[in-house]
Protein backbone atom coordinates (compact mmCIF):
# COMPACT_ATOMS: atom_id res chain seq x y z
CA UNK A 1 0.00 0.00 0.00
CA UNK A 2 1.30 3.43 -1.22
CA UNK A 3 0.73 6.59 0.63
CA UNK A 4 0.83 10.07 -0.68
CA UNK A 5 1.50 13.56 1.39
CA UNK A 6 2.20 17.00 1.13
CA UNK A 7 4.51 18.81 2.97
CA UNK A 8 6.28 22.32 2.42
CA UNK A 9 10.02 21.76 3.51
CA UNK A 10 11.60 25.69 3.79
CA UNK A 11 9.18 26.89 1.66
CA UNK A 12 8.93 24.48 -1.37
CA UNK A 13 5.76 22.33 -1.45
CA UNK A 14 6.64 18.68 -2.39
CA UNK A 15 4.68 15.60 -3.12
CA UNK A 16 5.94 12.59 -1.45
CA UNK A 17 5.00 8.86 -2.38
CA UNK A 18 5.57 6.31 0.84
CA UNK A 19 5.88 2.65 0.40
CA UNK A 20 6.22 2.42 3.88
CA UNK A 21 4.17 4.14 6.81
CA UNK A 22 6.91 3.45 9.79
CA UNK A 23 8.89 6.43 8.27
CA UNK A 24 9.64 9.06 10.88
CA UNK A 25 9.79 12.87 9.68
CA UNK A 26 13.55 12.47 10.85
CA UNK A 27 13.89 10.06 8.75
CA UNK A 28 12.38 11.36 5.59
CA UNK A 29 14.26 14.61 6.15
CA UNK A 30 17.47 12.65 6.00
CA UNK A 31 17.28 9.98 3.79
CA UNK A 32 14.50 10.77 1.24
CA UNK A 33 14.70 14.74 0.70
CA UNK A 34 18.81 14.71 1.89
CA UNK A 35 18.51 17.72 4.35
CA UNK A 36 21.23 15.83 6.62
CA UNK A 37 21.52 19.22 8.86
CA UNK A 38 19.22 17.49 11.53
CA UNK A 39 20.56 14.79 13.66
CA UNK A 40 19.43 11.89 14.77
CA UNK A 41 21.01 11.91 18.35
CA UNK A 42 18.58 9.26 20.47
CA UNK A 43 15.55 9.12 18.21
CA UNK A 44 13.66 8.74 21.18
CA UNK A 45 12.45 12.23 21.63
CA UNK A 46 14.84 12.89 24.34
CA UNK A 47 18.31 14.91 22.63
CA UNK A 48 16.57 17.51 20.99
CA UNK A 49 18.96 16.97 17.68
CA UNK A 50 16.16 16.30 15.52
CA UNK A 51 14.07 19.22 15.90
CA UNK A 52 12.35 20.78 13.52
CA UNK A 53 9.71 23.68 13.37
CA UNK A 54 6.81 22.37 12.20
CA UNK A 55 4.35 25.84 11.85
CA UNK A 56 6.39 27.81 13.06
CA UNK A 57 6.59 25.05 16.56
CA UNK A 58 9.90 23.36 17.45
CA UNK A 59 8.90 19.58 17.75
CA UNK A 60 11.32 16.09 18.12
CA UNK A 61 11.01 14.88 14.45
CA UNK A 62 12.19 11.88 15.82
CA UNK A 63 9.28 10.84 17.51
CA UNK A 64 6.55 12.09 14.70
CA UNK A 65 5.51 10.02 11.73
CA UNK A 66 5.98 11.43 8.47
CA UNK A 67 2.18 10.46 7.27
CA UNK A 68 0.98 12.27 10.24
CA UNK A 69 2.67 15.62 9.05
CA UNK A 70 0.74 15.51 5.70
CA UNK A 71 0.04 19.28 4.85
CA UNK A 72 2.23 21.11 7.46
CA UNK A 73 5.08 24.05 6.67
CA UNK A 74 8.23 22.27 7.80
CA UNK A 75 11.81 24.51 8.51
CA UNK A 76 15.03 22.73 9.08
CA UNK A 77 18.39 24.21 9.96
CA UNK A 78 19.14 24.66 6.28
CA UNK A 79 16.15 26.71 5.54
CA UNK A 80 16.89 29.55 7.85
CA UNK A 81 19.74 31.33 6.45
CA UNK A 82 19.22 33.88 3.75
CA UNK A 83 21.44 33.10 0.86
CA UNK A 84 24.49 33.61 2.33
CA UNK A 85 23.54 35.95 5.42
CA UNK A 86 23.42 34.00 8.60
CA UNK A 87 19.80 33.80 10.53
CA UNK A 88 20.85 35.55 13.61
CA UNK A 89 20.52 32.77 16.12
CA UNK A 90 23.13 30.96 13.88
CA UNK A 91 25.10 34.16 13.96
CA UNK A 92 24.95 34.41 17.80
CA UNK A 93 26.16 30.82 18.22
CA UNK A 94 29.15 31.63 16.42
CA UNK A 95 29.82 34.51 18.14
CA UNK A 96 29.21 33.08 21.96
CA UNK A 97 31.16 29.68 21.26
CA UNK A 98 27.35 27.76 21.77
CA UNK A 99 29.09 24.89 20.53
CA UNK A 100 31.87 21.95 20.26
CA UNK A 101 31.71 19.34 18.16
CA UNK A 102 28.57 20.50 16.47
CA UNK A 103 26.31 17.68 16.53
CA UNK A 104 23.67 19.17 18.42
CA UNK A 105 23.96 22.98 16.92
CA UNK A 106 21.07 22.02 14.56
CA UNK A 107 18.47 20.80 17.15
CA UNK A 108 19.54 23.98 19.53
CA UNK A 109 19.27 26.44 16.98
CA UNK A 110 15.85 25.38 15.86
CA UNK A 111 15.04 25.06 19.45
CA UNK A 112 16.34 28.45 20.03
CA UNK A 113 14.23 30.22 17.11
CA UNK A 114 11.11 27.97 18.42
CA UNK A 115 11.74 29.29 22.31
CA UNK A 116 12.16 33.07 20.65
CA UNK A 117 9.34 32.57 18.68
CA UNK A 118 6.92 31.22 21.63
CA UNK A 119 8.16 34.37 24.03
CA UNK A 120 7.96 32.97 27.19
CA UNK A 121 11.81 33.38 28.51
CA UNK A 122 12.17 36.61 27.84
CA UNK A 123 15.74 37.72 29.22
CA UNK A 124 15.49 35.85 32.61
CA UNK A 125 18.63 33.21 31.67
CA UNK A 126 16.92 30.47 33.67
CA UNK A 127 14.16 31.05 31.78
CA UNK A 128 16.22 29.97 28.82
CA UNK A 129 18.22 27.53 30.12
CA UNK A 130 14.78 25.73 31.08
CA UNK A 131 13.42 26.77 27.69
CA UNK A 132 16.63 24.65 26.06
CA UNK A 133 16.51 21.58 28.14
CA UNK A 134 15.01 19.53 25.46
CA UNK A 135 18.25 19.85 24.04
CA UNK A 136 21.20 18.04 25.07
CA UNK A 137 24.54 18.97 24.22
CA UNK A 138 27.10 16.52 25.54
CA UNK A 139 30.22 18.80 25.09
CA UNK A 140 28.82 21.22 27.57
CA UNK A 141 28.26 24.13 25.69
CA UNK A 142 25.25 25.12 27.50
CA UNK A 143 27.03 28.61 28.70
CA UNK A 144 27.51 29.93 25.18
CA UNK A 145 24.63 28.65 23.98
CA UNK A 146 22.58 30.74 26.92
CA UNK A 147 24.83 33.41 25.93
CA UNK A 148 23.50 33.18 22.06
CA UNK A 149 20.18 33.35 23.45
CA UNK A 150 20.00 35.95 25.31
CA UNK A 151 22.05 38.06 22.79
CA UNK A 152 19.20 37.45 19.98
CA UNK A 153 16.88 38.09 22.72
CA UNK A 154 18.04 41.80 23.65
CA UNK A 155 18.22 42.41 20.20
CA UNK A 156 14.94 41.92 19.13
CA UNK A 157 14.00 43.88 22.12
CA UNK A 158 15.94 46.81 20.74
CA UNK A 159 14.95 46.16 17.61
CA UNK A 160 11.15 46.72 18.96
CA UNK A 161 12.25 50.06 20.97
CA UNK A 162 13.43 51.39 17.80
CA UNK A 163 10.30 50.56 15.77
CA UNK A 164 8.16 51.83 18.58
CA UNK A 165 10.45 54.89 19.14
CA UNK B 1 9.23 -1.88 14.37
CA UNK B 2 6.15 -3.99 13.48
CA UNK B 3 4.51 -2.65 9.72
CA UNK B 4 0.98 -1.13 10.65
CA UNK B 5 -1.99 0.57 8.55
CA UNK B 6 -2.38 3.97 8.91
CA UNK B 7 -6.29 5.15 8.56
CA UNK B 8 -7.30 8.70 9.60
CA UNK B 9 -10.94 8.25 10.34
CA UNK B 10 -12.94 11.60 9.64
CA UNK B 11 -15.48 11.98 12.52
CA UNK B 12 -15.26 10.81 15.99
CA UNK B 13 -18.24 7.79 15.24
CA UNK B 14 -15.68 6.40 12.61
CA UNK B 15 -12.91 6.28 15.32
CA UNK B 16 -14.91 4.98 17.80
CA UNK B 17 -16.21 2.22 14.88
CA UNK B 18 -12.77 1.47 14.12
CA UNK B 19 -11.45 0.92 17.67
CA UNK B 20 -13.38 -2.46 17.55
CA UNK B 21 -11.11 -4.24 15.21
CA UNK B 22 -8.01 -6.27 16.83
CA UNK B 23 -4.68 -4.81 16.48
CA UNK B 24 -6.40 -1.30 16.40
CA UNK B 25 -4.55 1.41 18.63
CA UNK B 26 -5.31 5.50 18.25
CA UNK B 27 -2.33 7.61 17.35
CA UNK B 28 -2.58 11.43 18.39
CA UNK B 29 0.78 13.34 18.45
CA UNK B 30 2.55 9.59 18.97
CA UNK B 31 5.33 10.80 21.93
CA UNK B 32 4.25 7.84 23.65
CA UNK B 33 2.80 5.40 21.39
CA UNK B 34 5.72 5.97 18.72
CA UNK B 35 8.40 5.63 21.41
CA UNK B 36 6.37 2.21 22.63
CA UNK B 37 6.44 0.78 19.00
CA UNK B 38 9.70 1.24 18.74
CA UNK B 39 11.47 -0.50 21.53
CA UNK B 40 8.97 -3.38 20.41
CA UNK B 41 6.84 -2.85 23.69
CA UNK B 42 3.74 -1.83 21.45
CA UNK B 43 2.99 -3.09 18.22
CA UNK B 44 -0.26 -2.22 16.87
CA UNK B 45 -1.68 -3.66 13.25
CA UNK B 46 -3.71 -0.46 12.39
CA UNK B 47 -3.32 2.90 13.72
CA UNK B 48 -5.52 5.28 13.38
CA UNK B 49 -4.63 9.00 13.29
CA UNK B 50 -7.04 11.01 15.73
CA UNK B 51 -5.21 14.33 15.14
CA UNK B 52 -7.23 15.86 12.86
CA UNK B 53 -10.42 15.25 14.25
CA UNK B 54 -12.77 18.04 14.35
CA UNK B 55 -14.12 19.90 17.65
CA UNK B 56 -10.91 18.04 19.69
CA UNK B 57 -8.43 21.15 20.03
CA UNK B 58 -11.01 23.53 21.64
CA UNK B 59 -10.52 25.30 25.44
CA UNK B 60 -14.21 26.15 26.65
CA UNK B 61 -15.27 27.97 29.76
CA UNK B 62 -18.09 26.64 30.92
CA UNK B 63 -21.02 28.17 32.76
CA UNK B 64 -21.04 26.88 36.14
CA UNK B 65 -17.03 28.71 36.39
CA UNK B 66 -15.06 25.25 35.47
CA UNK B 67 -13.37 24.26 32.09
CA UNK B 68 -13.62 21.90 29.25
CA UNK B 69 -10.56 20.82 27.28
CA UNK B 70 -10.10 18.96 24.48
CA UNK B 71 -8.71 15.98 23.82
CA UNK B 72 -6.25 17.52 20.92
CA UNK B 73 -4.85 20.74 23.38
CA UNK B 74 -1.31 20.35 23.06
CA UNK B 75 -0.28 20.53 26.24
CA UNK B 76 2.00 23.72 25.63
CA UNK B 77 -1.13 25.39 24.45
CA UNK B 78 -2.73 24.65 27.25
CA UNK B 79 -0.37 25.65 29.96
CA UNK B 80 0.78 29.11 28.21
CA UNK B 81 -3.30 29.79 27.64
CA UNK B 82 -3.80 32.75 29.48
CA UNK B 83 -6.74 33.00 31.01
CA UNK B 84 -6.61 29.08 31.96
CA UNK B 85 -3.16 29.76 33.74
CA UNK B 86 -4.45 32.07 35.42
CA UNK B 87 -7.26 29.74 37.18
CA UNK B 88 -5.86 26.49 37.37
CA UNK B 89 -1.47 27.41 37.96
CA UNK B 90 -0.95 23.81 39.29
CA UNK B 91 -2.45 22.51 36.19
CA UNK B 92 -0.27 24.54 34.00
CA UNK B 93 3.02 24.81 36.78
CA UNK B 94 2.64 20.82 36.43
CA UNK B 95 2.22 20.37 32.73
CA UNK B 96 5.32 23.24 31.94
CA UNK B 97 7.78 20.73 34.52
CA UNK B 98 7.03 16.92 32.43
CA UNK B 99 9.03 16.54 29.63
CA UNK B 100 10.61 19.28 27.32
CA UNK B 101 9.15 22.18 25.08
CA UNK B 102 9.45 20.06 22.21
CA UNK B 103 7.36 17.22 23.31
CA UNK B 104 4.88 19.79 25.02
CA UNK B 105 4.38 21.34 21.82
CA UNK B 106 3.25 18.16 20.40
CA UNK B 107 1.73 15.94 22.91
CA UNK B 108 -1.73 16.27 23.42
CA UNK B 109 -3.71 16.31 26.85
CA UNK B 110 -5.98 13.07 25.71
CA UNK B 111 -2.31 11.41 25.27
CA UNK B 112 -0.95 12.62 28.61
CA UNK B 113 -4.07 10.97 30.72
CA UNK B 114 -2.93 7.93 27.85
CA UNK B 115 0.86 7.61 28.51
CA UNK B 116 1.78 4.78 29.88
CA UNK B 117 3.93 4.21 32.89
CA UNK B 118 7.82 4.70 32.49
CA UNK B 119 8.85 1.79 34.65
CA UNK B 120 12.01 0.08 33.41
CA UNK B 121 10.50 -3.48 33.34
CA UNK B 122 7.60 -2.19 31.10
CA UNK B 123 10.17 -0.97 28.77
CA UNK B 124 11.65 -4.13 28.57
CA UNK B 125 10.32 -6.88 26.46
CA UNK B 126 12.83 -9.57 27.91
CA UNK B 127 11.40 -8.84 31.29
CA UNK B 128 8.67 -10.29 33.09
CA UNK B 129 6.02 -7.78 33.62
CA UNK B 130 1.93 -8.02 34.19
CA UNK B 131 1.40 -4.88 33.30
CA UNK B 132 2.76 -5.34 29.93
CA UNK B 133 1.87 -8.89 29.27
CA UNK B 134 -0.66 -10.21 32.15
CA UNK B 135 0.12 -13.29 34.27
CA UNK B 136 4.19 -12.70 33.51
CA UNK B 137 4.97 -11.49 36.73
CA UNK B 138 6.56 -8.55 37.62
CA UNK B 139 10.30 -8.29 37.49
CA UNK B 140 10.39 -4.92 39.45
CA UNK B 141 9.28 -6.70 43.00
CA UNK B 142 12.70 -8.06 43.24
CA UNK B 143 14.43 -5.64 40.73
CA UNK B 144 15.83 -1.64 40.52
CA UNK B 145 12.54 -0.54 42.17
CA UNK B 146 13.54 2.47 44.02
CA UNK B 147 11.63 4.91 41.74
CA UNK B 148 8.31 2.37 42.21
CA UNK B 149 5.36 3.36 44.28
CA UNK B 150 4.85 3.39 48.45
CA UNK B 151 0.79 3.62 48.22
CA UNK B 152 -1.92 1.60 46.76
CA UNK B 153 0.75 -0.84 45.02
CA UNK B 154 0.09 -4.97 44.80
CA UNK B 155 2.10 -7.93 44.07
CA UNK B 156 1.23 -7.76 40.56
CA UNK B 157 2.82 -4.70 40.02
CA UNK B 158 4.37 -1.58 41.68
CA UNK B 159 4.83 1.35 38.60
CA UNK B 160 3.96 4.27 39.18
CA UNK B 161 1.88 6.74 37.33
CA UNK B 162 4.03 8.75 34.95
CA UNK B 163 1.52 11.95 34.81
CA UNK B 164 2.32 14.94 36.32
CA UNK B 165 -0.57 16.47 34.69
CA UNK B 166 -2.98 14.56 36.37
CA UNK B 167 -1.64 15.03 39.80
CA UNK B 168 -3.91 18.56 40.22
CA UNK B 169 -6.26 16.97 37.81
CA UNK B 170 -7.12 14.45 40.54
CA UNK B 171 -6.44 17.61 43.51
CA UNK B 172 -9.50 19.41 41.61
CA UNK B 173 -11.53 16.64 41.19
CA UNK B 174 -11.69 16.39 37.11
CA UNK B 175 -13.68 14.39 35.36
CA UNK B 176 -12.52 12.56 31.94
CA UNK B 177 -15.58 12.87 29.24
CA UNK B 178 -15.20 9.52 27.26
CA UNK B 179 -17.53 8.97 24.37
CA UNK B 180 -17.64 5.06 22.84
CA UNK B 181 -19.49 2.45 21.01
CA UNK B 182 -21.70 2.66 24.07
CA UNK B 183 -22.46 6.45 23.89
CA UNK B 184 -20.68 9.21 26.35
CA UNK B 185 -19.93 8.78 29.85
CA UNK B 186 -17.84 10.56 33.00
CA UNK B 187 -14.93 9.11 34.83
CA UNK B 188 -13.08 10.85 37.59
CA UNK B 189 -9.65 11.20 36.68
CA UNK B 190 -8.60 9.26 39.75
CA UNK B 191 -10.57 6.59 38.63
CA UNK B 192 -9.51 6.75 35.34
CA UNK B 193 -7.32 3.89 34.63
CA UNK B 194 -4.44 4.66 32.76
CA UNK B 195 -1.46 4.25 33.00
CA UNK B 196 5.80 11.63 36.26
CA UNK B 197 8.78 12.49 35.48
CA UNK B 198 8.97 13.48 38.83
CA UNK B 199 10.41 11.07 41.29
CA UNK B 200 7.28 12.23 43.71
CA UNK B 201 5.59 15.46 42.58
CA UNK B 202 2.69 17.71 44.97
CA UNK B 203 -0.19 19.69 44.29
CA UNK B 204 -1.64 21.48 46.63
CA UNK B 205 -4.55 24.35 47.07
CA UNK B 206 -6.38 25.46 49.97
CA UNK B 207 -9.26 28.19 50.41
CA UNK B 208 -8.38 30.20 53.30
CA UNK B 209 -10.83 32.79 55.17
CA UNK B 210 -9.59 35.06 58.38
CA UNK B 211 -6.54 33.13 58.27
CA UNK B 212 -8.43 29.60 59.02
CA UNK B 213 -7.88 26.82 56.04
CA UNK B 214 -11.74 26.12 55.05
CA UNK B 215 -11.03 23.64 52.53
CA UNK B 216 -7.80 21.76 51.39
CA UNK B 217 -6.63 19.75 48.28
CA UNK B 218 -3.73 17.64 48.26
CA UNK B 219 -2.80 14.88 45.29
CA UNK B 220 0.73 13.41 44.89
CA UNK B 221 2.34 12.13 42.04
CA UNK B 222 5.35 9.49 41.68
CA UNK B 223 4.04 7.61 44.46
CA UNK B 224 1.33 4.99 43.36
CA UNK B 225 -0.39 3.21 40.43
CA UNK B 226 -2.85 6.23 40.25
CA UNK B 227 -2.12 10.23 40.38
CA UNK B 228 -3.18 9.78 44.66
CA UNK B 229 -5.66 11.60 46.10
CA UNK B 230 -4.48 12.11 50.28
CA UNK B 231 -8.31 12.71 51.31
CA UNK B 232 -6.98 12.29 55.01
CA UNK B 233 -4.62 15.25 55.39
CA UNK B 234 -7.52 17.32 53.02
CA UNK B 235 -9.16 16.48 56.44
CA UNK B 236 -6.88 17.39 59.01
CA UNK B 237 -6.04 20.58 57.43
CA UNK B 238 -9.80 21.95 57.20
CA UNK B 239 -10.59 24.74 60.45
CA UNK B 240 -6.62 24.81 60.92
CA UNK B 241 -4.52 27.51 60.68
CA UNK B 242 -2.12 27.49 57.43
CA UNK B 243 1.10 26.96 59.92
CA UNK B 244 4.12 24.40 59.82
CA UNK B 245 3.05 22.04 62.53
CA UNK B 246 -0.26 21.67 60.86
CA UNK B 247 1.74 21.13 57.65
CA UNK B 248 3.62 17.88 58.96
CA UNK B 249 0.27 16.41 60.68
CA UNK B 250 -1.10 16.36 57.55
CA UNK B 251 2.10 15.58 55.44
CA UNK B 252 1.89 12.27 58.02
CA UNK B 253 -1.20 11.69 57.45
CA UNK B 254 -0.97 11.84 53.65
CA UNK B 255 1.45 8.68 54.11
CA UNK B 256 0.21 6.69 57.08
CA UNK B 257 -0.54 3.97 54.82
CA UNK B 258 2.39 3.73 52.95
CA UNK B 259 4.63 0.75 52.88
CA UNK B 260 8.19 0.37 50.65
CA UNK B 261 7.30 -1.96 47.41
CA UNK B 262 11.21 -2.23 47.62
CA UNK B 263 14.41 -0.07 47.50
CA UNK B 264 12.27 3.13 47.84
CA UNK B 265 11.64 3.73 51.48
CA UNK B 266 12.80 6.90 51.19
CA UNK B 267 9.66 8.27 48.79
CA UNK B 268 7.59 8.13 51.83
CA UNK B 269 9.49 10.53 53.78
CA UNK B 270 10.22 12.50 50.45
CA UNK B 271 6.21 13.13 49.96
CA UNK B 272 5.52 13.93 53.38
CA UNK B 273 8.37 17.14 52.74
CA UNK B 274 7.07 17.85 49.55
CA UNK B 275 3.51 18.03 50.93
CA UNK B 276 4.38 20.71 53.54
CA UNK B 277 6.70 21.95 50.63
CA UNK B 278 3.47 22.63 48.38
CA UNK B 279 1.18 23.58 51.59
CA UNK B 280 3.65 26.13 52.25
CA UNK B 281 3.95 27.43 48.89
CA UNK B 282 -0.10 27.35 48.40
CA UNK B 283 -0.22 29.56 51.35
CA UNK B 284 1.81 31.99 50.21
CA UNK B 285 -0.71 32.45 47.13
CA UNK B 286 -0.46 31.93 43.79
CA UNK B 287 2.39 33.65 42.09
CA UNK B 288 2.21 36.23 39.33
CA UNK B 289 3.98 33.72 37.05
CA UNK B 290 4.59 30.27 36.72
CA UNK B 291 8.75 30.12 38.55
CA UNK B 292 11.47 29.81 36.09
CA UNK B 293 11.68 26.15 37.53
CA UNK B 294 8.28 25.08 37.43
CA UNK B 295 7.60 22.39 40.42
CA UNK B 296 10.95 22.26 40.83
CA UNK B 297 13.21 22.39 44.32
CA UNK B 298 15.81 24.20 42.99
CA UNK B 299 16.12 27.93 42.51
CA UNK B 300 18.76 30.26 41.08
CA UNK B 301 17.67 32.75 43.83
CA UNK B 302 19.66 33.16 46.90
CA UNK B 303 17.82 32.39 49.89
CA UNK B 304 15.24 30.09 47.84
CA UNK B 305 13.00 28.35 50.26
CA UNK B 306 14.82 24.45 49.93
CA UNK B 307 14.52 22.40 53.19
CA UNK B 308 10.76 22.36 54.62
Amino acid sequence: MNFSISLTVNGVRQNIELADPRVTLLDLLRERLHLTGTKKGCDRGQCGACTVLIDGRRINSCMTLALGQDGADVTTIEGIARGNELHPVQAAFIAHDGMQCGFCTPGQIMSAIGLIHEGQAGDDPERIREGMSGNLCRCGAYSGITDAVLEVQKSLVEADQRLSA
Amino acid sequence: MKTFDYVRPATISDAIAAAAEPGAAYLAAGTNLLDLMKGGIAGPSRLFDVMRLPGLDRIERLPDGGVRIGALVRNADLAHDPDFARSYPAIAEALLSGASAQLRNAATVGGNLLQRTRCGYFYDPASACNKREPGTGCDAREGANRLHAVLGWSEACIATHPSDFCVPLVALDAVVEIEGRTGRRMVAVEDLHCQPGAIVSAAAAMRIEHGTIRDARIALGGVAPKPWRAHTAEKILAGCHPDPATFHRAAEAALADAKPSGDNRFKIELAQRIIVRALTLAAAGTPPRVPALPASPFSSAPGAFHDA
